[in-house]
């Protein structure tokens, strides 16, 4: 009496679907006839998911746990019954173990030899088209593209870089602007990433590190990431122009030309791309104070050294151990071309690291107690790049890489805990200003 | 579909430019022809690729990763009403990705086969054999490597930069080419239901 909508439904399905069936059965798709052969053995009981993935199992675990298929253990009778024929087709079929079986060798070889060998390329070719997909894009997953596309951690770090120049910037802090400066330099990261994406998809396609990222999965088409790029670019920069201030927006700008026209193509050209590829890291925090400020002070730039500085033994550190890909994708890496130079450059900016401090208290922007307390992270940096430089294997490479990491938001951390506050700075400037009035009075 | 599918795995197997010759070959004789043809013979596909997508399919298809090359082969649907844009940017996308392919087959092959000869003519430098007591390869450390892959970066500059050069020319060009045909649709869109809007609008 009270059918539920969800029979019917299911009904329509079913029908629709053996439609579906029948109709790729007539175009002898391989996938429908046999699930159609399944489905005709066993007319009573429905085949669920679960009910095929226990045949599966059973399938594979009857040899032993190898991935062996069923048609094993009909060797015997397909070569007893070729011992009744000829000796032609015999020596055909042994041949077939020497080379590589192909269907189009086997189809002249007899029925005999195809019952052996069919199944086998009939499973060859399901797992292959199970790993084809539609170049179609998923709405539901572009979020996720998104992300990978814009490098998102690279982004947010890139952000929190800008935020430490805004936040170390003496001037009071303006929450409008601190949120405007920090989403117009998320926006340009995000087109300066995506672009640089767009330009090597046949490189990191050929590497480890990088083969399983959006344009070199055909996730999305080309035209739709730079689309992308191009809606993140022009209100970033746009943002950064108007709603901040227009030295901040052209820094933006400046910086993305940077990475994508010329750190991107001369990574394979030449060697200098780590030392513009260090300037590019160096410009977020000159942004945050400069969208602070709006001036280019020598603070924003002492900022802006940490971070250039901080570049070598962070990206020397982690090519070591990818020399092999570097090689075969064509990269001209200082760790593949020029070893020891790329050492020697890690060691003397890691030491860099100690003295910049001392120039926080000296300009200041930070009191004389920041480079104090992070001379021992410094020290310990320096000490991994020293022997790195000494014995520049994998493991002294990767703890530098990994010690990098922690380094700079503590670095950045610090200084900000140490940062000169204004009040100090107008108290130093107010006596001279009251001396006057008290001699008048 | 199966059969103008068929004609796309088949012409990987040729060079970029018999590709693009004898795609122009078959487009003539059978742009016209029904989707319902029988199914492909299985010599006329290359080795490696079986795969054919369901004629009902109407977008492009990108498969796993290429055993030599590592890049993602694609095929094309090709629509029944394709325009001239259409076909080029086609044409254009499967050319680029032979040339791709060929490249990084034959850059993937060539290191491969230098790495080999420089472990053996280092092992033999040395004195060791190919294997050691346990039958396991012998291999070089990392520091030794480096010598090699230096000289593989050195010796292929000129290649590795021409390449470089021409990807970038022909990334551009075939976006530029995406957005006409994109533009193309959208206007093709826009008018066919303002003709249609106004054809309703007569006849009530």
């Amino acid at each position: 009496m009270f059918k539920t909508p969800c029979n019917r439904l299911t009904g329509l399905i079913g029908v629709s679907l053996s439609q579906k069936l029948t109709a790729n059965l007539s175009k002898g798709h391989p996938s429908s006839r046999s699930l159609i052969q399944l489905c005709r053995s066993n007319p009573a009981e429905w085949i669920t998911f679960q009910h095929l993935c226990f045949l599966r199992r059973q399938y594979v675990m009857k040899h032993g746990g190898e991935l062996l298929q069923r048609a094993r253990p009909k060797q015997e009778r397909v070569t007893s019954m070729l011992e009744d024929r000829d000796d032609s087709e015999v020596q055909q079929v042994h041949q077939i173990p020497a080379i590589k079986p192909v269907p189009s060798a086997l189809i002249p070889a007899g029925g005999a030899a195809d019952l052996q060998n069919e199944p086998e390329a009939a499973r060859e070719a399901r797992m292959e088209a199970r790993q084809w997909k539609e170049l179609r894009v998923d709405y539901g997953d572009l979020p996720g593209i998104y992300a990978r596309l814009s490098k998102i951690k690279l982004t947010a770090l890139v952000v929190t870089t800008a935020a430490a120049g805004y936040a170390m910037a003496p001037v009071p802090f303006d929450p409008v602007c601190f949120l405007l400066a920090s989403i117009g330099t998320g926006l340009a990261s995000c087109t300066a990433n995506s672009i640089n994406q767009y330009f090597e998809v046949p490189f990191d396609s050929n590497m480890n590190r990088t083969k399983n990222r959006p344009l070199v999965r055909g996730q999305i088409s080309p035209l739709h990431a730079v689309s992308f790029a191009l809606a993140c670019g022009i209100p970033g920069v746009t943002l950064l122009t108007f709603a901040v201030n227009p030295l901040t927006g052209f820094l933006g700008a400046l910086n993305i030309f940077l990475y994508t026209c010329c750190y991107t193509p001369l990574k394979r050209l030449s060697i200098t791309n780590t030392w513009v590829g260090a300037v590019v890291g160096a410009i977020p925090p000159i942004m945050g104070w400069t969208a602070a400020t709006g001036t280019l002070d020598p603070g924003a730039l002492l900022l802006g050294g940490f971070l250039y500085s901080w570049q070598f033994p962070h990206f020397n550190a982690l090519s070591w151990n990818l020399r092999e890909d570097y090689s075969r994708g064509g990269y001209r890496m200082m760790s593949v071309t020029h070893p020891a130079l790329c050492k020697r450059v890690a060691l003397r900016h890691s030491l860099a690291l100690i003295a910049l401090p001392g120039l926080g208290p000296a300009l200041d922007v930070t009191t004389w107690t920041f480079p104090l307390i992070s001379l021992p992270i410094n020290l310990y940096i320096s000490y991994l790049a020293l022997c790195f430089y000494r014995h520049g294997n994998r493991q002294n490479a990767r703890k530098l890489f990994f010690c990098s990491l922690w380094h700079l938001p503590m670095l950045l951390l610090l200084a900000l805990t140490c940062k000169k506050s204004r009040t100090s700075q107008e108290n130093s400037t107010v006596p001279p200003a009251a001396a006057p009035l008290s001699l008048q009075s | 579909m199966n059969v103008i599918t068929t004609r796309y795995l088949f012409c990987r197997s040729l060079g970029p430019r018999r590709t693009l010759n004898v795609l122009r070959l078959w487009n003539l004789s059978c742009c016209h022809q029904h989707s319902g043809s029988k199914a492909p013979k299985e010599e006329s596909k290359p080795e490696g690729s079986r795969f054919s997508p369901a004629a009902s399919s109407k977008c492009d298809w990108i498969g796993p990763p290429d055993r030599l090359s590592n890049l993602r082969p694609v095929i094309y649907h090709i629509p029944e009403n394709e325009t001239k844009l259409e076909r080029k940017l086609r044409h254009l996308r499967q050319e680029t990705e032979d040339w791709n392919h060929d490249f990084w087959t034959n850059q993937n092959i060539t290191f491969s086969q230098k790495k080999e000869e420089y472990i053996q003519s280092q092992l033999k430098a040395k004195g060791l054999t190919e294997r050691d007591e346990k039958g396991r390869k012998r291999t070089l450390n990392s520091e030794e490597m480096a010598a090699f892959y230096k000289d593989f970066l050195d010796r292929n500059y000129k290649r590795h930069a021409d390449y470089n050069i021409e990807w970038y020319r022909r990334n551009f060009t075939i976006t530029m080419l995406m957005a006409r045909v994109a533009m193309h649709k959208a206007w093709r869109r826009l008018t066919g239901q303002g003709r249609e809007g106004r054809k309703n609008q007569t006849t009530t």
